[in-house]
């Protein structure tokens, strides 16, 4: 197994990587995170002489779709020497070793690398009934990961599934799937959200910690800034339509031929979080949006509970009241005015009332509302009745 | 009490037929509160209507987007309104501080005092019309005052809060704004929720208003005390000068 010295510029060549291409690495992996071209000698000094950090990617409760999503990063050379840092420790999807044999890989290195390696979490641990609803190797998920998170340096939370609880987690949460940082204490956890998340940012996040050996900087969620500080919408190649006020109003409508924008449709881009808008899918060919359909918000808390996906206004999550603010909040309106209107009918007629039989008779007897009349009344005022 | 008539009055054209009863008039709303109250009523207006259009945009504007600056426009009319109320609401807090007593009652509630609680059974009744007459007061009514902490000023801070870390969305997460409004992310991590509240919150408002309105002019015209011109003029009149 890895000896402590083994730098990761040492497994890259091990794996076949040329210098050329590993300094290549270099270059992509500065530009991707943000960092300029003068980063990349850095990042490559850092490759180099750092000791190389185990990678041990769990699997919980999933549906692996961020495994598809990162070994299908666009740069056939980012996924080559990513997937070379990481498929040497333990990925049950995509490592070689099985049985028994991998499971002690987890043992040995939570052993030999104390508080070193990085544990990457896809999917979550169903906490219900002692966690049975997810026995990966036979045993609960959430025991494998609390020991494993125990020892591990930090964590990344891969998805919306290890974020947020993503749909297992949707309402009535049957099984009681909980977000890693909920199952986690005592250990850093830096969410990569998304549904999946996009490729280039999950190669970029682990590059960024394996070179640097720290953790990127995060937001208040505990998300890379260097991802998630802006919405799909600040970036959204269809804002100019949205300030203009030109809307696609219906599926196969003149404004969806001109690609016009598409809150009315629904659109979550203005509440959610991730790079889509920018880095975009599939080596940056497109994203939901450019091919005519607006943003699910996937990578925000709880999305699919905050539908419905094609209506503008959402309903009144946490209160999984199936309405949105106007249908709730007309609906009191109307009530509230029909109420108005009945008090002051009643009011109107008991005043008509009091004043056909009370006006002559004087009205210091106790009902007492013939007083303060509106103007021209100068002769009563129960003040002069009882004064 | 006193009655005058014809003469007594000194006034230009007063003739023998017109008479006049003494009144006591107090001195409540002072001119920043009434100028605050007539600020935040227009302010609110504004906030409901391009909020509301915020949430359901006009009809799309034809033509090339460069020409046009709809929604552009609502959102900033929304957002300029919202800091004019945000800056009103912190003028009428420091008000609270140095203006007179009543200026503090909207902040104030007296839920362990006895007698508050009879005085908003008895104002209840008087408007399920089982009392002839509301008493008299010099601030609010006791219901009056509990709707308008648990809805109006509560409300109104949840609004602006909720406003302000929308609007701090806009400015960056690294902003100004953010680092005073960002909590509000703490309690609704998801800002589609934050939308959510901050819609129905107008709605509550909306409906505050309703209420309030309806029940400034019934009591005008039924209760034993002006109403209108004391949030226009400062002066609670009262129409009788009986004990309550
Ligand atoms: C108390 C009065 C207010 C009312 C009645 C009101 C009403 C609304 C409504 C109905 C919406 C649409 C919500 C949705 O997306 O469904 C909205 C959005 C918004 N409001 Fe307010 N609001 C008020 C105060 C404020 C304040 C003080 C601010 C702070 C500047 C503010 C900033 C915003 C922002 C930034 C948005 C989102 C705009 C967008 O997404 O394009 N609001 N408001
Ligand atoms: C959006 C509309 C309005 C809002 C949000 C609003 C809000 C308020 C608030 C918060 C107060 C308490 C003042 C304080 O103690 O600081 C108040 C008092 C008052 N408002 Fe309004 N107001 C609105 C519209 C109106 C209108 C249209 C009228 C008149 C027709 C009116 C008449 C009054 C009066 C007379 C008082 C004093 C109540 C009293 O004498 O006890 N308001 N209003
Ligand atoms: S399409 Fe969506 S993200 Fe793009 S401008 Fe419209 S609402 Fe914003
Ligand atoms: S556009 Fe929205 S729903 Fe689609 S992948 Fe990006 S964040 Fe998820």
């Amino acid at each position: 197994m890895a000896s402590r010295t083994e730098t990761f510029y040492d497994v890259m060549r091990r794996q076949g990587i040329s210098r050329r291409s590993f300094l290549k690495f270099c270059g992509l992996t500065s530009a991707a995170l943000g960092l300029g071209p003068a980063w990349a000698p850095k990042v490559a000094e850092a490759l180099e002489t750092q000791p190389r950090i185990p990678v041990i990617w769990l699997h919980g409760l999933e549906c692996t779709c961020c495994t598809e999503s990162f070994i299908r990063s666009a740069h056939p050379l980012v996924k080559d020497v990513v997937l070379s840092m990481i498929s040497l420790d333990y990925d049950d999807t995509i490592m070689a070793a099985a049985g028994h044999q991998a499971e002690a890989i987890l043992d040995e290195v939570r052993e030999t690398h104390r508080g070193e390696y990085i544990l990457a979490v896809e999917g979550n641990p169903p906490l219900k009934d002692g966690g049975v609803y997810c026995l990966p190797g036979g045993r609960p998920f959430k025991d494998t990961l609390t020991t494993m998170a125990a020892d591990a340096k930090a964590v990344i939370a891969w998805g919306s599934c290890a974020s947020w609880g993503c749909v297992q987690a949707a309402h009535p949460n049957p099984t009681q799937a909980t977000p890693v940082h909920e199952v986690v204490t005592g250990t850093p956890v830096i969410k990569v959200p998304g549904c999946p998340p996009i490729a280039e940012v999950m190669t970029g996040v682990l590059s960024y910690m394996v070179t640097f050996g720290t953790l990127p900087e995060l937001d208040r969620h505990g998300r890379p800034k260097m991802f998630y500080s802006q919405r799909i919408h600040d970036k959204c190649y269809r804002r100019p339509h949205f300030d203009a006020g030109q809307f696609v109003e219906r599926w196969d409508d003149e404004g969806a031929r001109k690609g016009y924008c598409l809150y009315k449709m629904g659109c979550k881009g203005p509440t959610t979080y991730n790079a889509c808008s920018t880095v975009r899918w599939n080596d940056g060919v497109s994203f939901p949006i450019q091919s005519g359909h607006g943003c699910l918000g996937c990578s925000e808390k709880d999305f699919w509970d905050k539908g419905p996906f094609y209506e503008r206004l959402t309903t009144l999550d946490p209160l999984f009241v199936e309405a949105d603010a106007d249908t709730v909040g007309g609906t009191a309106a109307l009530v509230a005015g029909g109420a108005i209107a009945a008090h002051a009918g009643v009011s109107i007629a008991r005043r008509t009332a009091q004043r056909r039989n009370g006006n002559g008779t004087g009205n210091g007897t106790g009902t007492g509302t013939g007083k303060g009349q509106g103007p021209g009344h100068s002769d009563t005022g129960d003040s002069a009745t009882r004064g | 009490m006193s009655m005058h008539i014809g003469t007594g009055i000194h006034a230009a054209d007063a003739t023998a037929g017109d008479a006049s009863v003494d009144r006591t008039s107090i001195y409540v709303y002072e001119a920043p509160l009434r100028v605050w109250h007539w600020v935040n009523a227009l302010t609110l207006t504004v906030l409901a209507v391009t909020g509301y259009l915020i949430a359901s945009p006009l009809p799309s504007v034809p033509g090339e987007a460069s020409e046009s600056f709809v929604m552009g426009t609502v959102r900033f009319i929304h957002f300029a309104a919202g800091y004019v109320l945000a800056v009103g609401w912190l003028g009428r807090i420091y008000w609270a501080f140095v203006g007179n007593h009543h200026a503090r009652q909207l902040f104030t509630f007296p839920f362990w005092r006895r007698s508050y609680w009879r005085g908003v059974i008895w104002e209840a009744n008087w408007y399920a019309f089982r009392r002839a007459e509301p008493k008299k007061y010099v601030g609010h009514n006791p219901l009056a005052q509990f709707v308008m902490f648990w809805v109006f000023m509560l409300g109104m801070v949840f609004m602006i809060a909720t406003g302000f870390a929308l609007y701090a969305e806009g400015e960056g997460t690294d902003s100004l704004l953010y680092a005073l409004f960002g909590w509000v992310f703490a309690v609704f991590p998801n800002s589609q929720s934050v939308h959510t509240w901050h819609h129905l919150g107008m709605w509550a408002l909306v409906i505050y208003s309703m209420t309030h309105i309806y029940a400034v002019v019934r009591e005008d015209i039924l209760s034993r005390q002006s109403m209108i011109s004391t949030m226009i003029s400062g002066e609670r009149m009262f129409k009788d000068n009986r004990d309550d």
